[in-house]
């Protein structure tokens, strides 16, 4: 297991502050599903960063890690669908909440080929959608053109988010120690773009 | 050259000083008493009152440190994370360290007294609780002293409160409460951590008296009560809502980690518990000043 350094540290406690950032003052006057989705998104990261700064990367061999990474792009795509799309909201968050059971259930009642594809499918749905989304809508004139950065932390979180759950699930694409070398530093480059992206839209 | 060396014994005998007020622990008792100053959004907020708040919970809790210090320098001796404090290292003399810390309680509560006497109250009530209930009496008779020490600690931050608002008032207590409820957090966890050191040197502590599990208990339940004493104080201080969200949101985390150790209980587990709640503890008290400048 590879030891968490200072610059590991530093660079989680600014992915802490980014998201704490965000949760406070970034998503001020949107609807209450917009907000309550972004705040478990970013609320995650800033808890996240803080426990692997406390336990250090020990703490990504929990079995919990891949539930509640989850989290994170279920609910940010969540949030984008009811800011952006709404028409689809309650469409959406049925497939976010029945995919997010559907991981939880399948990791703990059917270990294995199930619950590594039930991930994959959700996981993929929710990072494509952060990933496309974005510059769909910047594409298309509603929205400006800084929007497209959500777009690219889509991308990173769906790259760090199934390295990580396939590392979990034993079928790791990369080392576990390659992984923890570049994790803290995309973390805080994917919130730093989906603050500045949100932010600039 | 002799200036030079005068120079360096001073540096040197300060740097003991340092050692013997704890400065970590100080500086954030120091600054829940900030916290709970600007929480009153007082309307007339001057830098020399601000200044003086400083300095008097500065002196009054450092000097009720080396105080403490003094009467358990028995018990640091005889334990292995305290033995190279200063007092038991020799490093200073009972006589020296016993006269600054009554020094320094002395100036800061004086101080304290001149700014408002409820506030000079409040502030003696915490050097009280600590030195008279927590160190000298309870201590060393019973495992539940740590909750007169929680008293204490929660003392600057009323104080704070009090001085900004003129009296005592229930966000104050709820304020108090929380930092009341984050001590034996602290405490306990040393507890467990140093479990042998503790029984060499006979404190009762609550897994010596009551075990771990029930220790491990105790860490979460006051976890999670000081951190809901804390979202309910925020909003009574009228925190808005963006605030209140990553104080929501800490809260969770918090919870998230007691409720883990206590299903399963380990040292590391039970440590970083410890830590999420000083970062709690410290990310609510930047809230508060964030919140209120």
């Amino acid at each position: 297991m590879r030891k968490i350094s200072v610059l590991d540290r530093i660079l989680l406690l600014a992915t802490a502050l980014l998201s704490a950032y965000q949760i406070a003052v970034g998503i001020e006057g949107l609807g209450s599903l917009t907000v309550t989705s972004y705040t478990i998104a970013f609320g995650v990261l800033l808890v996240a960063s803080l426990i692997l700064i406390i336990l250090g990367f020990e703490a990504l061999e929990s079995p919990l890690v891949v539930v509640i990474a989850a989290l994170i792009p279920l609910s940010l795509s969540l949030g984008l669908i009811s800011q952006y799309v709404p028409a689809y909201q309650v469409g959406y968050m049925a497939f976010a909440v029945l995919g997010f059971l559907a991981i939880v259930v399948t990791r703990y009642l059917t270990p294995g080929r199930t619950a590594t594809i039930t991930l994959a499918l959700v996981h993929g749905t929710a990072g494509l959608l952060i990933f496309t989304l974005p510059i769909v809508l910047s594409l298309q004139g509603k929205a400006r053109p800084g929007f497209v950065l959500v777009g690219i932390g889509g991308g990173l979180i769906g790259i760090g988010g199934l390295l990580l759950s396939f590392l979990r699930a034993g079928r790791p694409f990369l080392s576990a120690k390659a992984i923890y070398t570049v994790l803290p530093a995309l973390l805080l480059i994917m919130t730093g773009t989906f603050v500045a992206g949100l932010s600039l839209a | 050259m002799m200036i030079r060396s005068i120079g360096q014994k001073v540096r040197r005998r300060l740097g003991v000083y340092w050692k013997l007020i704890k400065s970590l622990q100080t500086g954030l008792l120091l600054l829940t008493g900030l916290a709970g100053y600007m929480s009153a959004r007082c309307p007339v907020i001057t830098w020399r009152t601000l200044l003086a708040l400083t300095g008097s919970l500065f002196l009054a809790i450092s000097g009720s440190t080396v105080l403490n210090m003094v009467s358990d320098r028995d018990i640091d001796a005889k334990m292995k994370r305290t033995c190279n404090r200063p007092l038991p290292l020799g490093q200073v003399s009972v006589t020296e360290a016993f006269v600054l810390g009554a020094g320094l309680s002395v100036l800061g509560v004086g101080w304290a007294f001149t700014l408002s006497p409820l506030y000079g109250t409040v502030v003696f009530a915490g050097f009280f609780f600590d030195i008279v209930i927590y160190t000298i009496w309870l201590k060393r008779r019973t495992a539940w002293s740590i909750v007169w020490g929680g008293i204490a600690g929660g003392m600057p931050i009323l104080a704070g409160r009090v001085l900004g608002f003129g009296q005592i008032d229930w966000v104050g207590l709820l304020l108090s409460m929380a930092v009341l409820l984050w001590i034996p957090t602290h405490i306990l966890t040393f507890n467990l951590r140093h479990k042998a050191d503790y029984r060499r040197s006979g404190v009762p502590t609550f897994p010596s008296v009551y075990g771990d599990r029930v220790t491990h208990l105790a860490i979460a339940l006051s976890s999670v009560i000081a951190s809901v004493a804390m979202g309910i104080a925020a909003y009574g201080i009228g925190m808005t809502l963006g605030y209140l969200r990553v104080l929501i949101v800490l809260s969770i985390g918090l919870f998230f980690l007691a409720v883990s150790s206590v299903v399963r209980p380990s040292m590391k587990l039970n440590f970083s518990l410890f830590k999420f709640a000083s970062i709690y503890m410290l990310s609510s008290m930047l809230l508060v000043l964030v919140e209120t400048m």
